[in-house]
């Protein structure tokens, strides 16, 4: 299997994944994932936005699978937490984020990550959170 | 603070109220939350197991991002039953600390209080468990713009 087919493979598992409606694309070790836009993703039905809870999975998702290929793993890590800023309501349409391994420790990464629509400049949402590697990963050490 | 939400929905109490409110937000009507007791600034509520909401498919724990919108709706909602006048709300930030994976199978509840409004922002914070809120399975802190239309009295 592909890098790309391996990533769709372990999505597919997740079912929340397939909940939301996730798709992921890699380009060499860059990781997008997108959310199409669904009615069921909406938050605020008024403006309409989308929900803030979505957006953050969104870049939790991306986070974790982003650090599971920086370290090589087959396991995903856990979240040890996530802390999101909303930068602009989320338009219904199509949604993208990517992440970034800030660190890697022994046992605990740092990872970025953000969110946005029609332009990559305007992120509607940033995240950072910490997260904890599994024992496979190459990161993970003895502990 | 009975007709503190006399904007969403048509229902007696606060609680018809604010779950009007849920049933009227696609994402938290899709994941199933609804609230069950609700106070002056305050709101329980639940979201139910579902083996689709599952983010760890090996553990059947439910996934991280399902206990992040349920939280965010139950701030939100404790926020807009601290106003007098309810308004609507936007959140600015979300912090999320997991203390452990919640048990597969099981309905996670929690409790929200807005421990501070003023005239333009609401800070809320959250805690979900299964059965006390003494073993969190996670803890949330908030920041909530209030919409500035209708603000409400400090």
């Amino acid at each position: 299997m592909s890098p790309q087919e391996r990533l769709a493979a372990a999505l597919a598992r997740i079912p929340y994944a397939q909940f939301l409606g996730v798709r992921a694309e890699l380009k060499g070790d860059e990781l997008t994932l997108i959310l199409p836009y669904a009615e069921h993703l909406i938050g605020n039905p008024l403006l309409p936005a989308l929900h803030g809870g979505v957006v953050g999975a969104l870049m939790e998702l991306t986070a974790l699978t982003q650090l599971a290929i920086a370290s090589k793993s087959e396991a995903f890590p856990k979240t040890i937490d996530i802390n999101v800023d909303y930068l602009r309501s989320g338009k219904p349409v199509d949604t993208y984020a990517r992440a970034r391994v800030v660190k890697i420790g022994r046992r605990i990464a740092n990872v970025q990550a953000e969110a946005w629509q029609a332009e990559r400049e305007n992120a509607i949402a940033a995240m950072h959170g910490h997260f904890m590697l599994p024992d496979d990963g190459d990161g993970s050490g003895s502990a | 603070m009975s007709d503190s939400l006399s904007g969403y929905g048509t229902g007696d109490s606060a609680v018809d109220r604010v779950n009007a409110m849920i049933q009227f937000t696609p994402q938290a009507k899709a994941l199933g939350v609804t609230v069950s007791q609700t106070a002056k600034g305050r709101a329980w509520g639940k979201v139910p197991y579902r083996a689709e909401l599952v983010g760890d498919p090996d553990t059947g724990v439910i996934a991280g991002g399902v206990l992040t919108t349920f939280l965010d709706q139950l701030c939100g909602a404790a926020a807009i039953l601290a106003m007098d006048q309810p308004t609507i709300v936007a959140t600015i930030d979300l912090r999320i600390d997991y203390m452990r994976p919640a048990q597969p199978g099981r309905d996670v509840l929690a409790e929200a209080q807005c421990y501070k409004i003023g005239k333009n922002i609401a800070f809320v914070r959250a805690t979900a468990y299964e059965d006390t809120p003494d073993n969190p399975i996670a803890h949330a802190a908030s920041a909530f713009a209030i919409n500035s239309k209708k603000k409400s009295k400090p």
